[in-house]
């Protein structure tokens, strides 16, 4: 103990230490100064705000723990198939090893990107459902739009707060699950299986960012926030369960006989999976799939001379971002759609105290 | 009067067929405060809203500093402030940290913005609760956190709708006392609108009448009684009468109402049971008492009663027939 003591002291008597330690405290004076005494553009002030808002919510620390659960849920269950194959298959020479951590399941929990599938809307919808009748219900809005901002200065910081939590979220997420994945499974990713991982997360914030736009929507169309939400909810519902009911009994009623030639039953088919993909969960399925598993060489039906003489190989990085650029932009279209949406009916909106 | 701050010409706003704002004309003086009288969904609001720029008028001008509201409202935004009824704060902060948001969206530095939150809390008095969360503020708390969160930007005009709804009346008293403070100190022009007739009466230089999106009525309560009332009696007289040495009879008091009606500028005499009450087109208490005495009545009391806004208003909302006599 007094060895120790005796270190220290000595340590604090080291003239170069000490140095060291008074530099780096007045770099970080100096820097804090430096950023009190700037003038920022009133634009990140409320996008400073919103996101401390977020952070600090219940709301979304309820999302944070039910989907942080359900990331190491579905990690558990692909990592103990992935060794179950490994020892079974011996073919430790798949290219594509490491990608199947977020496809790989055992059937009890769905693997890593369904779930994002199912709970990125919801995220969305969090964070989104009151962004504008909430501020208007507690008289804010009002008080803020009394400030020298522009109008749309609040919809585009609501956006882009929202948006920047949800991309630091998905990827602190992804890439601890690529970091447990490694330190487990003891397999680095490949450049092309980290690549593809990017633009999976790249694509999962787009997809919630989707649903984030429509909730602000809804928030400036609907004054009290639990119709706002409910109403958010119930489109993510019909989507996810009622639409392919609707798809199915339509498909039914128009399924061609069997005599049908096969140019008819290719454009039944196409039409069919064209209705399907008016859903923008059915594009980020169909997006996802291909991005992470890499042996889809196609979203739609493939007749037997397109697919002969191909051969069962993984497609490379840039094949699977081309088959998957229609519902890209797809998505990108709906986004934008409901941004825009949401921002001229806010510029429209008469601004009055509650 | 000194130059002016706010005018606002021909100024009109249509929600369909309905015009809640008609054609109106105003023009307030730098440093002056003024008051907004009118019941509610008169325009007021609208009006305020269109001044800072908030919505569009169907048409007319707004100019406010010599800016156009309607073209340029981050500018007009900028100078002025404004106090909406029932004024919103973000609960989950404290006082302190929403005044220092409002001062940062003005483009102040973290470092002026924390100097100048902590010297208006201290000018409005809420020293002691500046970490407090707004949720756990007082309305009267809450609306002197909101006349500071108004000064944040260090206004040139400030606008308060309804600002002394729901406070008690010591609230409302210091709280108007600290409008007048200010106005007088730093020459700051307020816009006040209410519909309670005494605190405007207390405060403001001028008042405008406003009913049905129009102005019927602009100036000071003195002017304005003259320019309502002066087609009938500006000036009553009331006098509480004793009974007399010389009996109670209904001959007493004729022979005193025809006298009091032979007096000069007397227009009416009503006497109901020992209150007297004459109007008259001058002032001629000294006639009456002597009037009164000379009919060997006792006199008790004397009084000129001098129209406060309550008559004012009463008389301009109790019938239609009296919209726009003078508009």
């Amino acid at each position: 103990m007094e060895k120790l003591h005796n270190a220290i002291d000595r340590l604090k008597t080291n003239a170069w230490l000490t140095k060291t330690s008074d530099a780096v405290n007045r770099l970080f004076t100096g820097a804090r100064e430096r950023s009190a005494n700037r003038v920022v553009h009133p634009f990140w002030i409320i996008v400073q705000k919103e996101i401390s808002d977020h952070v600090r919510s219940w709301r979304f620390n309820v999302l944070l723990f039910l989907i942080l659960l359900t990331c190491f849920g579905s990690l558990y269950t692909s990592i103990t198939t992935l060794v179950d194959e490994l020892s079974k298959s011996k073919n430790a020479d798949d290219p594509f090893f490491f990608l199947k951590l977020f496809t790989l399941s055992d059937g009890s929990l769905p693997p890593f990107h369904v779930f994002i599938g199912f709970l990125g809307p919801l995220l969305g919808i969090g964070l989104g459902f009151d962004a504008i009748n909430s501020e208007q219900n507690s008289g804010t809005l009002s008080r803020v739009m009394a400030q020298p901002v522009h109008r749309d200065y609040l919809i585009n910081a609501k956006f882009v707060a929202a948006l920047t939590v949800i991309g630091v979220l998905f990827f602190a997420l992804g890439f601890l699950v690529m970091g447990f994945g490694m330190f487990i499974i003891g397999i680095p990713p490949t450049a092309e299986e980290f690549l593809r991982i990017i633009f999976f997360l790249l694509l999962s914030v787009l997809y919630v960012a989707f649903w984030l736009n429509l909730a602000v929507f809804l928030s400036i169309r609907f004054r009290q926030a639990a119709t706002s939400a409910l109403t958010a909810i119930a489109i993510w519902l019909f989507f996810t369960v009622f639409y392919q009911i609707i798809v199915n009994l339509v498909a039914r009623a128009m399924a061609p006989s069997e005599m049908a030639s096969q140019e008819q039953l290719l454009g039944y088919q196409q039409f069919i999976v064209n209705l399907m993909r008016i859903v923008p969960s059915q594009l980020y399925t169909d997006a996802t799939t291909t991005l992470l598993v890499p042996s889809v060489r196609s979203l739609g039906p493939l007749t037997m001379e397109q697919a002969y003489g191909a051969i069962p190989s993984p497609l490379p990085l840039g094949q699977s971002l081309l088959i998957v650029w229609p519902q890209l932009t797809g998505l990108i279209a709906a986004t934008v759609v409901c941004f825009a949406m949401s921002y001229v009916s806010f510029m429209r909106k008469e601004i009055r105290s509650r | 009067m000194g130059e002016s701050i706010i005018e606002l010409k021909g100024l009109t706003k249509r929600y369909g067929g309905f015009a809640a704002v008609d054609h109106l004309d105003l023009t307030i003086d730098k440093g002056e405060i003024f008051g907004l009288l009118g019941p509610n969904g008169a325009g007021k609001s609208t009006t305020i809203l269109m001044m800072l720029g908030l919505t569009e008028p169907t048409s007319g001008v707004v100019r406010v500093c010599g800016v156009d509201s309607t073209v340029n409202p981050i500018e007009v935004k900028r100078r002025v402030g404004y106090l909406p009824d029932d004024v919103g704060f973000y609960e989950n902060l404290s006082g302190r940290e929403n005044l220092i948001y409002t001062a940062r969206l003005n483009r102040l530095s973290q470092n002026e913005a924390e100097a100048r939150v902590d010297r208006l809390l201290e000018r409005v008095g809420l020293q002691q609760a500046t970490d407090k969360k707004v949720g756990k503020y007082s309305r009267g708390m809450r609306q002197r956190l909101g006349l500071a969160d108004v000064l944040v930007k260090n206004p040139e005009v400030i606008i308060l709708d309804e600002p002394t709804l729901g406070i008690d009346p010591i609230g409302v008293r210091e709280f108007l006392e600290l409008i007048v403070a200010l106005s007088r100190e730093d020459r700051i022009t307020v816009l006040l609108s209410s519909h309670h007739l005494h605190q405007v009466q207390q405060v403001c230089d001028r008042v405008g009448i406003f009913v049905a999106g129009r102005l019927l009525a602009e100036g000071n309560v003195a002017e304005l009684s003259h320019k309502l009332f002066s087609d009938t009696e500006p000036y009553i007289i009331e006098a509480t009468l004793g009974a007399t040495g010389v009996g109670n009879g209904g001959t007493h008091t004729e022979a005193l109402k025809d006298a009091l009606l032979g007096l000069n500028h007397v227009k009416s005499v009503t006497f109901d049971e020992g209150r007297l009450r004459v109007g008259g087109a001058e002032d001629v208490s000294a006639d009456v008492a002597q009037a009164v005495v000379n009919s060997g009545f006792r006199l008790h009391s004397l009084t000129m009663k001098e129209y406060g806004l309550d008559d004012i208003y009463t008389k301009y909302f109790e019938g239609g027939e009296v919209y726009g006599k003078i508009a």
